[in-house]
């Protein structure tokens, strides 16, 4: 109750501090982006400080290294902002700095994860406008339906976070072996997952690719959606003032044609989703994960990335994919004295 | 009957030839005593003289009519002559493999699937003798191995995913497991029997159909198998068997009605397996190679330890994938250690499979004969210590002798390669987190051995070892209850326990 009394005095506050969000979010979303606006400002009017958005890497927010950016057109062709044009280097760094922070993620308690990543959802519904007006510019929805959209994406994140301490439970057994050994299976994270974030839904899909392997413990190189990375960028704004320690997720914004490659190739990433690597990639990615044994969570190729519904909740929530990026280790001892 | 080799010249006769004698009888005699021969009779194996391949429920000749032979690796005599598949009969097998999935056995319910794999069970345990002796002719392993490990686990691999047929939708809550047709299993040498069961059987149990080719040198258990599915009348097709060489399994793998790939062997194969099904939605599940850490503490029960060691590399002649092939022992122990086991080596009995008091047959091949012999031949040069016990080995066949190095650095191919043989490399280690990056220091990841009489160190080393399998205070156990695989370049997926079902359903919304 109390909660939920709350929010809208929140959600208020965050709107008047930052008048681009209000804007962006009334029903004719940047229809005339600010970059060119052929009318010079009143001097009444005030100039709104406009974001630069960011690679997220060990919990930094670097620049590429390569000082390369690329231009973001919303749905409508508007001129939405320059992201960064991750490099190789830029990913290497990615992975790096995901493997040291491997260790101290999966060795945290399961429910300590679970909290830390609720947290996360928490800090969405606090940048619920924002996101909103992000999803409906990127992926030309309705303010209602890009709403929505953001909403499930909280949802799903919350979803998943429970998890974090049930996996094991349900993954994990005891065997009765016929012999007397004590024997009994547990599940393990994977280590470094390279996540291959979807094309078109570019907040909604991307959580639902992106909290399965981090709630059992795998830290994550994440690439995002080539076109729409604008939400994505927001969350690693979220994901660094939540308590997920640096390092666990590290955001690259670029190119697939030139950074899936290097990810796939990379001999310190573990497994790969490969969600969203498009259908002419795919045969590539797969031949570079074999040189290491990757685990691979594919897309079937009989669904479409572009028609894959992630409002479905039955299709999205899917312990499967938590699965996807664990190892079962088995353990025996021998009963006696 | 035991007395020094000294006929062959090669480096490593001769070092095993100048072996200090650890029983200090100073004869040069290992053991001061012998054992009578103890020969399992041959005669329960009635060998045909040629074998077909299993297509469709029916003995068919290869497309072309080409064979190979297929020998006893401890005598080097042929046993019989089998058909070679070719593309052809690849096309033909996994025709008849979909036809079933569609007609007969992916038509059956769970609770009738059920019933033919307990059948099946059934009738390898009323037929384990003739299954062990065969088994041993073909493959080379202890008649005491395969009559008490490969063919009971066979078995009751079957009996264990027998019970599972009816049973899915508890092994996956929420979900409706559905099978994803024709599956493509591709098994190694070393426990011919066995790998087929574990492949089979949760393949069979989740509703799909088979085609199974066996390793080129040991075709026979599979072809017998045969003959089990006929018996237990099993819809024709259900099972199909295609023995031949690599390039027929690549032609299976990369069949385009084949819906999963299964595959166990060396991690190089692997890899072009695994390119094989890429860009395919074909499932895959690899289990690969390994070079399995064996870490003994000083505190921990040295006798016991001493016998976990052995059985941990002379298990099968070490042609273990999870075999224990690297010792790493805590240096305060480390010379008593080595001097027990040095004890411990000479009185293993190396010699004919079919005698009951053999505890390392004859390896599997002339070609893994040789690339033991050169891995070897390796770490003598890159300086390692070479430790033979003095026992004579057969005139004929393919036998090595047990062989343990010391003074191995991690550097060392020896200690880096997997050796699939009887060969044991022993490296040092002061504190657990030395043990822990020395036994993590490699790319493979199947299994790991921890000796300690303290728990909390067991649990401690357990959560830190990179590998699918941990023993702790004993090693190379298997059950089919027990999920067995891989971390890292060891492969991926399970095999056995209800995880072992995961690698072959599709798992649909309810």
């Amino acid at each position: 109750m109390a909660a939920r009394k709350a929010t809208p005095s929140i959600r208020k506050a965050t709107s008047s501090a930052t008048p681009a969000i209000r804007k962006a979010t009334s029903p004719a979303i940047r229809k005339v982006p600010p970059a060119i606006r052929k009318v010079p400002p009143t001097v009444a009017e005030r100039i709104e400080v406009r974001k630069t958005y960011k690679l997220y890497i060990g919990g930094a927010f670097p620049r590429s290294e390569s000082g390369r950016a690329y231009v973001v057109k919303g749905a409508d062709g508007t001129i939405l902002a320059n992201a960064c044009r991750a490099s190789r280097k830029d990913l290497r760094d990615a992975v790096r700095a995901a493997r040291a922070a491997q260790g101290a993620w999966a060795r945290k308690t399961a429910m300590n994860r679970g909290q830390v990543l609720y947290r996360v959802a928490e800090l969405m519904e606090g940048r619920r406008d924002q996101f909103t007006a992000e999803v409906a510019a990127a992926e030309g929805l309705t303010a209602a339906r890009a709403r929505t959209t953001v909403d499930r994406a909280i949802d799903r994140w919350v979803w998943y976070a429970g998890w974090a301490d049930k996996i094991a439970q349900v993954l994990g057994s005891s065997n009765p072996v016929a012999a007397p050994y004590f024997n009994f299976t547990i599940p393990e994270p994977t280590g470094v997952v390279g996540v291959v974030a979807p094309e078109t839904s570019s907040l909604l899909g991307l959580v639902s690719r992106l909290a399965p392997p981090l709630v059992s413990g795998n830290t994550v190189v994440l690439l995002t959606s080539e076109s729409r990375p604008l939400p994505a960028v927001t969350l690693s704004e979220v994901l660094a003032t939540s308590d997920v320690p640096g390092g666990v997720v590290n955001v690259l914004t670029g190119y697939r044609t030139e950074l899936v490659p290097v990810l796939a190739g990379h001999v310190d990433v573990d497994a790969l989703d490969t969600w969203g690597v498009p259908d002419s990639m795919r045969l590539d990615t797969e031949l570079l994960a074999a040189d290491d044994i990757k685990r691979v969570l594919r897309r079937p190729t009989t669904v479409a990335e572009t028609r894959f519904d992630w409002l479905d909740d039955r299709a999205s929530e899917r312990p499967e994919w938590i699965a996807a990026f664990l190892e079962m280790k088995t353990v025996w001892h021998p009963i006696g004295v | 009957m035991r007395h020094m080799a000294s006929s062959d010249d090669s480096a490593v006769a001769r070092s095993a030839a100048a072996a200090p004698n650890s029983w200090g009888f100073g004869d040069g005699q290992a053991i001061p005593w012998d054992y009578a021969p103890a020969p399992e009779a041959r005669d329960i194996v009635s060998l045909k003289e040629r074998y077909g391949l299993f297509i469709g429920g029916r003995e068919v000749q290869a497309t072309g009519g080409e064979t190979f032979v297929s020998i006893d690796p401890s005598t080097e005599l042929p046993l019989a002559s089998v058909a070679k598949a070719t593309a052809a009969d690849i096309d033909k097998a996994v025709r008849a493999a979909r036809r079933a999935y569609r007609r007969s056995w992916g038509q059956l319910s769970g609770k009738e699937r059920a019933k033919y794999l307990f059948r099946i069970s059934r009738i390898l345990q009323e037929r384990s003798r003739e299954f062990a002796v065969l088994e041993s002719m073909d493959s080379g392993k202890p008649i005491k191995e395969s009559r008490d490990v490969d063919v009971p686990l066979a078995a009751s691999h079957f009996w264990y995913y027998a019970g599972w047929a009816d049973k899915l939708d508890y092994a996956f809550p929420g979900r409706v497991a559905r099978p994803l047709g024709v599956a493509a299993q591709i098994i190694p040498w070393n426990f011919p029997l066995l790998m087929l069961a574990w492949k089979i059987a949760p393949a069979l149990a989740a509703g799909n159909t088979v085609v199974l080719k066996p390793a080129s040198t040991t075709p026979l258990s599979a072809l017998l198998f045969a003959e089990v599915c006929t018996q237990a009348d099993l819809p024709p097709g259900t099972v199909n068997i295609v023995p031949g060489p690599g390039e027929v399994g690549m032609s299976l793998v990369t069949h385009a009605d084949v819906d999963k790939v299964a595959f166990t062997g060396s991690t190089e194969i692997g890899r072009k397996i695994y390119r094989g099904v890429a860009g395919t939605d074909k499932a895959l599940t690899l289990e690969l190679g390994g070079k399995a850490a064996n870490i003994v503490f000083d505190d921990a029960p040295l006798d016991q330890a001493i016998e976990g060691i052995v059985n941990g590399i002379y298990f099968n002649q070490g042609e273990v994938c999870c075999a224990g092939s690297r010792l790493l022992v805590q240096e305060s122990i480390a010379e008593t250690l080595i001097d027990k086991l040095k004890d411990r080596l000479a009185t293993i009995r190396v010699g004919d499979p079919l005698d009951k008091n053999t505890d390392v047959g004859a390896i599997n091949s002339k070609a893994q004969l040789e690339k033991i012999t050169e891995l070897v031949a390796s770490g003598v040069a890159e300086g390692a210590e070479l430790y033979q016990p003095a026992c004579d080995l057969p005139e004929r066949g393919y036998f090595f002798r047990p062989t343990l190095f010391t003074n191995v650095a991690m550097s060392h191919r020896i200690a880096a390669e997997e050796i699939f043989g009887p060969v044991l490399s022993v490296l040092t280690f002061r504190t657990p987190d030395e043990a822990v990056e020395k036994a993590n220091n490699t790319p493979y990841g199947l299994s790991a051995g921890i000796w300690t009489d303290k728990g909390s160190r067991i649990l401690d080393m357990v959560s830190k070892m990179k590998a699918g399998v941990v023993w702790a205070n004993t090693f190379n156990r298997f059950d089919p209850t027990s999920p067995f695989g891989g971390y890292k370049e060891s492969g991926f997926g399970r095999e056995g326990g209800m995880h072992g079902l995961h690698a072959y359903v599709r798992l649909e919304d309810r």
